[in-house]
């Protein structure tokens, strides 16, 4: 309740300016609300491109508004690091702390979800979401990647030895750019966070499966990683009965 | 123009990071390191407080016969040394390109502890890098 407190100046310009009041559907933008806009923006080049430096409420903010709302590299990755860190000083072994990222994307990946369908499919006139499998990967791979990290994966292959594998590969994933991984912790991946991610993504298209990631480098990309998805027997059950 | 080395020393003085890149140190121990890096942060404390018109940033050069030692304080209070030869232009831009990378690949680096010697293979390839790209 610590921001309650905080009475920010900007709401009474937001609340009288025309624009926004075509922008927020919303009658009252309430002032009450657990906001931290009174704190600094990190977007600098956002703010430097308003000449006002007046920005809405995040909560406020037009969802379908994608440009100039990229997070620096930089922020993103103290808070990753941070992240990582608090979940390593609460854990046992390398496996718990997996487990412990995929759950923390699981639930970025949720919103993810949600917000790439508000924004791609409401503007849509034929409103749609994929139901087979292979179409529902080529969402994951380019849409949901371009809205995560700005660029598609780099590919999506089939498992030879297992009919129910698939594999994301990520030939430089942003989020481990910065990140050195001791010799002692070698098969962490700290991209099981994005694993998280689509395990949320396919789970909210109705593809239930186990999604982990591993590091496969290869000597021209050191960091290239797999996201490796286990898909549930329902769904194979399920594409058969679609096939005919 | 070698480059011959590179130290990276904590606000607390003590020796994080040290490499050398060419033949023309005295070979010492890593022991022998760590006075020199605690003597040289002693050196900078006293250096920053002999201005008699208000505070000073401290020694930045250090010049000998045959070997130049720059230093970069950071806001933090972490220092980069670099011992080049006494013709090498350039140690400065080659220590903000290494205060870059730091920022990078080590402060950005979840598996690194604050004031801790540094052991990130990330840093080691981009100093690696850089270094390589001064010498030629």
């Amino acid at each position: 309740m610590a921001y309650a407190a905080v009475n920010h100046p900007r709401v009474s310009v937001l609340s009288t300016s025309s624009q926004s009041s075509l922008d927020h559907p919303s009658p009252t933008p309430s002032s009450t609300r657990f906001s931290l806009s009174s704190a600094p923006s990190i977007n600098t080049l956002n703010s430097a491109n308003r000449p006002t430096g007046v920005r809405p409420n995040i909560y406020e903010r037009n969802l379908n508004k994608t440009r100039f709302a990229e997070v620096s590299l930089s922020s993103f990755a103290f808070l990753f690091s941070e992240l990582v860190q608090y979940t390593q000083k609460r854990v046992n072994g390398i496996n718990d702390l997996e487990r412990r990222l995929n759950t923390l994307g699981y639930r970025v990946g949720t919103r993810v979800l949600e917000l790439l369908f508000w924004r791609t499919e409401s503007t849509s006139k034929a409103p749609k979401r994929e139901i087979k499998l292979v179409p529902a990967l080529m969402v994951i791979h380019t849409q949901v990647w371009k809205a995560i990290f700005s660029k598609p994966a780099d590919a999506i292959e089939k498992s030879v030895e297992n009919a129910d594998e698939y594999m994301i590969i990520d030939n430089d994933p942003p989020i481990e750019r910065y990140i050195s991984v001791p010799r002692d912790m070698s098969q962490l991946s700290c991209s099981s966070f994005t694993a998280g991610i689509v395990e949320a993504v396919l789970d909210g298209l109705g593809f239930p499966a186990r999604v982990t990631a591993h590091n496969t480098p290869t000597a021209q990309y050191p960091s290239r990683i797999t996201i490796l998805i286990k898909l549930e027997k329902s769904v194979l059950e399920r594409e058969e009965l679609l096939k005919t | 123009m070698p480059i011959f080395g590179l130290w990276v020393i904590n606000k607390a003085g003590g020796l994080v990071y040290q490499r050398n890149f060419a033949d023309g140190l005295a070979q010492l121990t890593s022991n022998e390191y760590l006075v020199l890096a605690g003597t040289l942060h002693g050196i900078h404390a006293i250096t920053s407080r002999l201005s008699p018109i208000g505070s000073s940033s401290g020694a930045q050069v250090i010049e000998g016969e045959t070997f130049k030692l720059t230093i970069l304080l950071t806001a933090t209070g972490t220092k980069f040394v670099l011992l080049a030869s006494v013709t090498e232009t350039s140690a400065e831009l080659i220590l903000q390109k290494v205060y870059e990378i730091y920022a990078d690949f080590v402060m950005k680096n979840p598996f690194h502890t604050p004031e801790m010697p540094v052991r990130s293979e990330g840093f080691d390839q981009r100093i690696t890098t850089l270094m390589g790209s001064f010498q030629s």
